[in-house]
């Protein structure tokens, strides 16, 4: 029966290769040796692991909390340093109004601290350096992509080839820019800030949502378009679930496939 | 391990119908898909059941609503640790459309497709007896494409990966046969409250 069926669509095509899985990710107790404001409601928590294994830009980490009385709560969280800087992760957490896990993490969680995680995971929203990728994330949507920017950094400074990436990373004003510093300095040739509430005195971009010209100049200088032929480059796009929905629709509507467009929602809708 | 988090506390008032590292999402239902969300008309979609039966058979819109409609009012779980407790949705038992084919003795697992080409594997056992349906509507609104509207599955005792959104297809197997997630790290079953997450889990 089976042999004569016609074949299913792939989602994966075969050049995705399936990334080292089946590895037991065990709990493990990190310990928190620094936590830096990233932004008036962001922190960044650099954790050491004894058991670490490097991990793909794109990747995540569980963090469990538990109570006294053995509740628990776990929740996600993207790495964003890259796999170049060994035994830790830096994970930046966005402190949502009441939030179970992230509040308890921006309020109680210091230098020196021991904390529960579980990674690294995921398979699909990954960037493996070896294909042009146009990055497109907002809020602590920014978190997996900006690892991207760093591992292809050090990947560089090694001497190692890497592929084409562009960074459109939005947010509602420069304050609330996730990573500003590094944007505009270290990767500002690889990023595009869109800044929904402010003028931007930096580019001059006046205030408002993302726009087709956010996205079209680096979409067709990496090959993103249907339009511009080349090998083609994937998009990752992150973010809340507004604003992955409305990237995702525009980026259609310039001309991107919407096959070659990976989507990472956080949180609830 | 069990390493207790100091000053955690807790939401309380944990429901009993969250299986365990679930959380209750409220009124929200958060859309996790890992592709963009495609634009499947009703005019066109189609639902195939072919592979281990006598003669492969395809349903249109219109044939599947003049099967006897089916809802299921319950909880669904979602492996990034979201739960919907107390939500409903309608549309028609599985069973209903395995009855109009001849499954074959050798079929054990189903892979379960959509038209944007995710997959998902489950034993036939899972999907049969009452357990899977094809919904269209969700708490009484038409489902919306970012839920996998016009039609998607719904096995709701197993996380919610394997309830395949746009849903085109049921392929009935002789094997088990990873999909998209399960060749991507994730449980092969998936069972939330064994919290069967990942695979080795
Ligand atoms: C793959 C992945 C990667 C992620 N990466 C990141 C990351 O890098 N950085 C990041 O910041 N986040 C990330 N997230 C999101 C993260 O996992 C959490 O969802 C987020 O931190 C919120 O968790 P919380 O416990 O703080 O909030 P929750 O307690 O889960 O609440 C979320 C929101 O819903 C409301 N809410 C929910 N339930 C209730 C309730 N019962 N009562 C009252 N209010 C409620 C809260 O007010 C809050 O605003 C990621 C998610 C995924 C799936």
């Amino acid at each position: 029966m089976t042999d004569a069926l016609p074949e299913l669509p792939q989602l994966d095509s075969p050049r995705r290769r399936v990334p080292p899985t089946g590895a037991k990710r065990p709990w493990q107790t990190g310990t928190v040796t620094e936590v830096r404001q990233e932004t008036p409601h962001a922190k960044t928590f650099r954790v050491q692991l004894e058991q670490w294994q490097p991990h793909l830009p794109g990747q995540n980490y569980l963090v469990r909390l538990t109570a006294p009385d053995g509740y628990r709560a776990q929740r996600s969280y993207s790495v964003a340093s890259p796999p170049e800087d060994p035994g830790v992760v830096e994970l930046t957490v966005d402190r949502l109004p009441d939030g179970e896990v992230s509040g308890y993490l921006h309020e109680h969680v210091a230098v020196g601290d021991p904390l529960e995680v579980r990674g690294p995971f995921g398979g699909w929203f990954v960037w493996r350096g070896d294909r042009p990728a146009l990055l497109v994330g907002g809020g602590s949507g920014l978190v997996p992509l900006v690892c991207v920017l760093r591992s292809r950094a050090a990947r560089l400074v090694a001497g190692r080839d890497s592929a084409p990436v562009h960074l459109v990373a939005a947010a509602r004003t420069r304050e609330e820019l996730f990573y500003s510093g590094e944007l505009t300095g270290a990767f500002a040739d690889l990023t595009t800030a869109v800044l929904s509430r402010e003028d931007d005195d930096a580019s001059g971009r006046p205030a408002g949502r993302l726009r087709a010209d956010d996205l079209l100049p680096a979409a067709d200088r990496l090959g993103a378009l249907r339009a511009s032929g080349g090998p083609g480059a994937d998009v990752f796009l992150c973010g809340s679930t507004p604003f992955t929905t409305a990237a995702e629709q525009l980026l259609v509507e310039v001309g991107v496939p919407a096959e070659s467009i990976r989507v990472e929602r956080f949180g609830p809708s | 391990m069990s390493t207790s988090s100091t000053g955690f506390t807790g939401r309380r008032g944990r429901d009993p119908r969250l299986p365990p590292g679930q959380y209750d999402v409220g009124s929200s239902w958060p859309v996790l898909t890992a592709e963009a969300t495609p634009n499947v008309s009703t005019g066109t979609w189609t639902f195939r059941v072919d592979g281990e039966v006598t003669a492969p058979r395809t349903w249109t819109w219109d044939d599947v609503h003049a099967l006897p409609s089916s809802s299921y009012e319950g909880d669904i779980h979602c492996v990034t640790t979201w739960s919907k407790l107390g939500t409903s949705f309608t549309g028609v038992s599985l069973d209903a459309l395995l009855d109009q084919v001849e499954v074959l003795p050798s079929a054990t697992h189903v892979l379960a497709w959509s038209s944007s080409g995710y997959t998902t594997n489950l034993p036939l056992a899972d999907v049969t007896g009452g357990k899977a349906w094809l919904v269209w509507e969700h708490e009484g609104a038409p489902l919306t494409a970012e839920h996998g509207g016009p039609v998607r599955m719904l096995v709701p005792h197993l996380y919610f990966w394997k309830s395949t959104k746009w849903v085109a297809g049921l392929r009935l197997l002789d094997h088990d046969e990873p999909g998209f997630w399960e060749r991507n790290g994730y449980h092969d079953r998936g069972e939330p409250w064994a919290e069967q997450r990942y695979a080795g889990d």
